[in-house]
């Protein structure tokens, strides 16, 4: 680094900053507009100066939308709410059942073992749209319908798949000599598991929870066709500021700030220790 | 007392799509209990395979373990009272040097004094003393070794197992350690399995070597008997430095005793109290034999063997001559320094009872006699 010259480093400096506005504008002018009303957002030319409002904000958490043909119940929430229930369910219970199964995969050469591993995967390829429609015959079937654990069901067709092949990635890392040693010092297989292979593959598995968070965070479309209006996490109630009378661009303004904000917090959190994921690939040598 | 008893242990690794690989056959071996034994062969041979399956990571596929009279094979690795290092070390990442090694103290259940005193008796051992604050990540290679070794020696166990304890130290650093680790063992009575692929290592660790090629173990001795009566002409040539010298010869009988003929230039007349009856019996039956002579045992300068000198170099406290005798090599150690240039006739003498003598399936007929 600080051997290039000075123009390359004016250069570095101008390329970073059109790299950073080009992604961070979009969010800011989103943070901008919760804070206006539709006419403020809708007049050309756009102004960055503008007296702030908090009715957008007031609107959603109230619930009530007050627009041009009446007010309006919505319940955004409640979808708020939803949204983190569904997603840490649906990460909770991947972690419980991929963690272990990919400590297997890992570990153990089995019959069948890298077609189940790769048939996993596929569902992650595999268009939502191809299997919603049986999927939701077969939950009409079984009442899994409109019911938290039928959607945290069918996020395990996000969460699975990700964790499995992540998590098995980092436990092939270790070398089984470390867990071997830990069981001749006198512990068992279950305790080289979860005193070894865990904590050693934890930035790993924190990587892993954390991106199938936001997958099943981000997911529209399982909510939209499995689950009604109570169960709806917020990427289907955003549909809501749809209305007759118009599009209400300060609240959904409002209501996707309030939405990114929690996976936004979470990945800075996160952030340290998907580094020192980084960092702890020298286990080997 | 036999500390640790193989019987018959076969390991067949089958994966699929592929042969299955037979890494040990029909293995059996006795230690005793305070013994240190060396598993002795080129990669690929099964000695760290039967480390393994002595420990517990690798099942058996045929066959018993039995440690201190408890039948183990069968037993999960915590509960078989064995203690290793690991050739790849496999230290703790999350732990310093020092956690480490009284890591393997905690399931003892000693007072935290005690711990502390035998991890830095150890430590002292193996030179580590000044790293047991640091974490593994931060030691080089030859430290993370001693720390793995540390981590196995402190431990109370009924059998040590090592595989490839000094490969990373440097020279001086693995002669002392040497020392020190068998007066360690020897003091404490520790019954200690070690795998290596270096002949002096295992000559100056062990009590007896385990000689494995192929997943069979051909000979199981100590050095002495290693080198004065290999069983084989794979032990044979694989113990010593140099390699044993090998010439195919004919066999023929002559008064009373055989004539052993290698090509036209060299014969050796074998008979009477150098050959008992079975040995006569076998020379009798064959008329092709491989014999065998140490470098050591053939002597420059006298004798009735001429070779034209290929190369002759001065090693500083002896001579290895490498002589060509109608395009078989020779190769001659002697202690004093020799004047001979390449290309130079000279004289090998090879005395007839310091033959070894092995027969077309590679068993041994006749060893050389003990001088």
């Amino acid at each position: 680094m600080e051997h290039s010259s000075l123009a390359g480093r004016i250069f570095r400096g101008v390329a970073l900053s059109l790299i950073l506005i080009f992604f961070m504008f979009p969010i800011v002018w989103i943070f901008l507009m919760s804070f206006q009303n539709n006419d403020q957002i809708l007049r050309i030319p756009p102004r960055i100066l503008f007296e702030p409002t908090l009715a957008n904000y007031e609107a959603l958490i109230s619930g009530q939308l007050r627009t041009a043909a009446g007010n309006l119940q919505i319940s955004f929430m409640r979808n708020l709410f939803n949204s983190v229930v569904l997603s840490s369910a649906a990460v909770l219970l991947a972690l419980l059942l991929g963690v272990p199964a990919a400590y297997a995969f890992a570990r153990f050469k089995f019959r069948l073992g890298e077609t189940i591993a790769f048939t996993l995967l596929s569902f992650r390829f595999a268009p939502p749209l191809l299997v919603l429609l049986p999927l939701s015959l077969y939950y009409q079937e079984l009442g899994l319908n409109d019911t938290y654990f039928g959607i945290v069901w069918v996020y395990q067709l996000i969460a699975l798949p990700l964790i499995l092949w992540i998590v098995r990635g980092y436990f092939e890392d270790i070398s089984p000599d470390i867990e071997h040693a830990y069981r001749l010092a006198g512990h068992s297989w279950r305790e080289a598991f979860t005193r070894i292979a865990v904590p050693l593959a934890g930035p790993g598995i924190a990587a892993a929870g954390l991106l199938s968070f936001i997958f099943c965070w981000n997911n529209f479309v399982f909510a939209l066709i499995l689950a009604s209006a109570d169960k709806q996490p917020v990427t289907v109630g955003a549909l809501a500021f749809v209305t007759a009378s118009g599009i209400q661009y300060g609240q959904i303004a409002a209501a996707i700030v309030l939405s990114v904000t929690p996976t936004l917090l979470l990945a800075l959190y996160a952030q340290r220790y998907l580094v020192e994921g980084l960092s702890l690939g020298a286990v080997k040598g | 007392m036999d500390m640790l008893e193989l019987r018959g242990i076969d390991k067949v690794y089958r994966s699929r799509g592929k042969p299955p690989v037979h890494a040990v056959r029909a293995l059996d071996m006795a230690v005793e209990k305070g013994e240190i034994v060396a598993l002795l062969g080129s990669s690929g041979c099964g000695k760290t395979s039967t480390l393994r399956m002595i420990a517990g990571f690798e099942d058996v596929s045929a066959g018993s373990i039995a440690l201190g009279g408890r039948r183990i094979h069968e037993l999960p690795p915590a509960r078989r009272k064995v203690a290793m290092a690991f050739e790849g070390y496999s230290l703790y990442p999350p732990l310093t040097v020092r956690e480490n090694i009284a890591f393997a103290l905690k399931s003892a259940q000693l007072s935290r004094s005690e711990v502390t005193r035998r991890v830095e008796e150890i430590a002292r051992l193996v030179e580590i003393e000044d790293i047991l604050d640091g974490y593994p990540r931060a030691i080089s290679g030859g430290q993370q070794q001693r720390v793995s070794l540390a981590r196995a020696l402190v431990r109370d166990a009924d059998l040590y197992l090592l595989d490839e304890p000094m490969g990373q130290l440097e020279p001086q650093l693995r002669a002392v350690l040497r020392g020190r680790i068998k007066s360690l063992l020897a003091e404490r009575g520790m019954t200690a399995i070690f795998v290596t692929h270096d002949q002096t290592e295992a000559s100056a660790l062990a009590d007896r070597i385990a000689v494995m090629e192929g997943g069979v173990l051909q000979q199981f001795a100590s050095e002495k008997e290693l080198k004065g009566r290999p069983a084989n002409l794979f032990v044979a040539s694989f113990i010593g430095e140099p390699p044993m010298n090998l010439l195919d010869a004919e066999v023929t009988r002559s008064d009373g005793g055989f004539r052993l003929s290698v090509g036209t230039d060299m014969g050796f007349n074998i008979g009477g109290a150098g050959l008992d009856n079975a040995a006569a019996k076998a020379l009798a039956g064959t008329p092709q034999v491989r014999i065998g002579i140490r470098p050591q045992k053939v002597a420059v300068g006298t004798g009735d063997v001429r070779v034209k000198v290929v190369s002759n170099q001065w090693l500083g406290d002896q001579s290895h001559v490498a002589g060509d005798c109608g395009g078989r090599m020779l190769i001659a150690v002697t202690p004093g320094r020799v004047a001979a240039r390449p290309g130079d006739t000279i004289q090998f003498a090879l005395e007839p009872h310091h033959l070894h003598i092995f027969g077309s399936d590679g068993s041994c007929i006749r060893h050389a006699e003990v001088s």
